[in-house]
């Protein structure tokens, strides 16, 4: 860095001074962008780009030939893979909502005054930082049908537990409950930052008309936490769309295809072999995400504004 | 009254949350500190023998010590992928902060685009075998720090924002270039938030399964989550080894919380806020 840094310095009046000798030089020169945007264009925009053409041919890495919209009639006549569409709405939009109704709850439950609230915020935020492909182990073993903890416990208060990642009606919403217990915590750290950012005043004028605490949730920290709302929604719709690894983790799409999303459609086609088809996938999931999360950014930044 | 109520309800979720966050690891230690057998049967019970470094040493050495050599990759791939990030996207977020001009909208544009796209793979992983760098260490480096650009930017640029501008104009009078004056006088500001950049960034790093899948395949340089991704279906009948493995992965982010836990939730929230 430091050898960089000292050939700036020498070579920049050379270059600079007969081009512009009138403008005066920025202390914030946009040779500070170069790095990161030589790095930024190569890997991340450039691969973006091309998916839109390569979407398009059959591909092999090495050789590509155009074949028009071949790849994307082929993707919507699989029902294999609209299924992978259809999941991918499904997990994002369950996810979403549960990660925003129980983190909201459990941030107006660890704001209030309860005994052992640091301790219970601690346990709760952990699994965030765990790794995916841990828990999805550990889950796909809890939710054994049989031998699992979970419908052993449900057995013994007489209750048959559903078979979990191997029912096909239930596997996609084991996933997305899974999903929800490992990151419900940062919803509720992300919602506990916005109701400590409420003026207590709100709270203290509440308790002297006589709210009671679920007018108190509604009137007060539910409008007031509005960009906190927002935040959990956007974070969680970005991460439910594209979510992978804990699908492959926990079912690998099965049974069947009952619980493929659009990621696993991705990967699973990028294996076979069908670099073309992949990548059309990767463009149906590039058009999701833009056309859900863009507006709804800008909808909520805006109203933002308002207040 | 109301006091009382409330050390009721703190118990009841006391229970509750010890039920649904606590036993899930209880069970991943239990079952890591079983012999073979007694693990076969995914019971939650404490095991009869702690064989736990028995357990440990022998996920550790199995494969002839792939599991080690996946931690050794994971350690350099973490290490320098957040050092990288640490560096470039400080400098943008200080440029971006500071410089008001037309390309700014342009740049917070594709700051947010990075954070909302998900990335194209196959073309990826096209653009790294044109380069040379497909199933290579480096090139795996090169695509986290791309991908992690975005999120590292909003947080400096929030720090950057509270930093008094005539600090600039002091050491621009005493004479310091650009590169001086970043790195001699604001880069040392940074602390506070650079060590919050690097435990968030450091544990999503460590974690991350989908990069080194696509970007990474093969053995001899697999990354911890992939190496324990792959006992899973060789252990399938080694239940004790396997969660062995998956307590091993656990441990760091778990040092880290308890360290800096603070700094995590921080930098989680503050950079969630901004996105």
């Amino acid at each position: 860095m430091s050898t960089e840094v000292k050939a700036r310095q020498t070579a920049r009046p050379a270059v600079t001074t007969p081009a512009a000798p009138r403008r005066k030089k920025s202390p914030y020169p946009y040779w500070f962008y170069l790095p990161a945007a030589v790095i930024f264009f190569v890997f991340f925009v450039l691969p973006t780009f091309s998916s839109f053409f390569f979407s398009l041919t059959r591909w092999t890495l090495f050789d590509y030939e155009f074949i028009g919209l071949d790849n994307y009639v082929a993707f919507f006549q699989e029902p294999a893979l609209v299924i992978g569409l259809k999941n991918t709405l499904i997990y994002a939009a369950v996810t979403c909502g549960l990660k925003v109704v129980l983190g909201l709850l459990l941030a107006v439950l660890l704001t209030s005054q309860i005994v052992a609230r640091g301790f219970l915020r601690s346990v709760a935020f952990f699994p965030v930082l765990v790794s995916t492909i841990g828990v999805g182990i550990t889950f796909t073993v809890l939710m054994h049908p049989d031998d699992g903890l979970i419908n052993r416990s449900l057995a013994l208060v007489g209750v048959e537990g559903p078979a979990w990642l191997v029912d096909p009606t239930f596997a996609l919403l084991s996933v997305a409950l899974v999903d929800v217990w490992k990151g419900v915590g940062l919803a509720t750290v992300i919602f506990i930052a916005g109701i400590v950012s409420i003026p207590r005043e709100y709270f203290e004028a509440s308790s002297v008309d006589g709210a009671s605490a679920f007018r108190r949730f509604w009137h007060i920290i539910l409008p007031l936490s509005r960009p906190a709302v927002a935040t959990v929604i956007i974070l969680s719709l970005i991460g439910g769309l594209r979510y992978f690894d804990l699908i492959w983790a926990m079912t690998r799409g099965g049974p069947g295809f009952t619980s493929d999303v659009m990621a696993s459609v991705i990967f699973k086609q990028y294996q076979a072999g069908f670099y073309g088809l992949s990548t059309a996938g990767n463009v149906v999931l590039f058009v999701l995400v833009t056309v859900i999360v863009f507006p709804l950014n800008w909808y909520f930044t805006r109203r933002e504004v308002d207040l | 009254m109301r006091t009382r109520k409330s050390v009721w309800l703190g118990l009841l979720a006391v229970v509750l949350f010890g039920i649904v966050f606590l036993v899930p690891f209880a069970f991943i230690l239990f079952t890591a500190a079983k012999t073979r057998g007694e693990a076969g049967e995914l019971q939650f019970s404490l095991p009869t023998n702690w064989t736990l470094v028995q357990n440990f040493q022998d996920a550790l050495t199995a494969r002839d010590y792939l599991l080690v050599i996946a931690f050794i990759n994971s350690i350099v791939l973490t290490v320098a992928s957040v050092a990288i990030l640490v560096v470039l996207s400080s400098m943008v977020a200080y440029v971006l902060q500071r410089r008001q001009s037309r390309w700014n909208g342009l740049v917070n544009f594709l700051v947010l685009s990075g954070l909302i796209i998900p990335p194209a793979v196959v073309p990826t992983v096209w653009v790294l075998q044109e380069l040379k760098l497909f199933k290579t260490l480096s090139g795996l480096i090169l695509i986290e720090v791309a991908f992690g650009l975005s999120f590292c930017i909003l947080l400096f640029r929030a720090f950057i924002a509270a930093i008094p501008r005539d600090l600039d104009q002091a050491a621009i009078i005493d004479g310091a270039g650009p590169a001086r004056l970043f790195f001699r006088i604001i880069f040392p500001l940074l602390r506070s938030v650079i060590v919050t950049v690097v435990v968030v960034q450091s544990v999503a790093i460590f974690n991350d399964f989908t990069n080194p899948l696509y970007f990474l395949p093969g053995d001899e340089n697999a990354t911890v989550q992939l190496t324990v991704f792959n006992f899973q279906s060789q252990y399938s009948t080694q239940y004790n080894l396997l969660f062995a493995d998956i307590l091993l992965i656990t441990i760091p982010p778990l040092l880290m919380y308890m360290f800096l836990n603070k700094r995590i939730v921080e930098g989680m929230t503050a950079g969630a806020v901004k996105g």
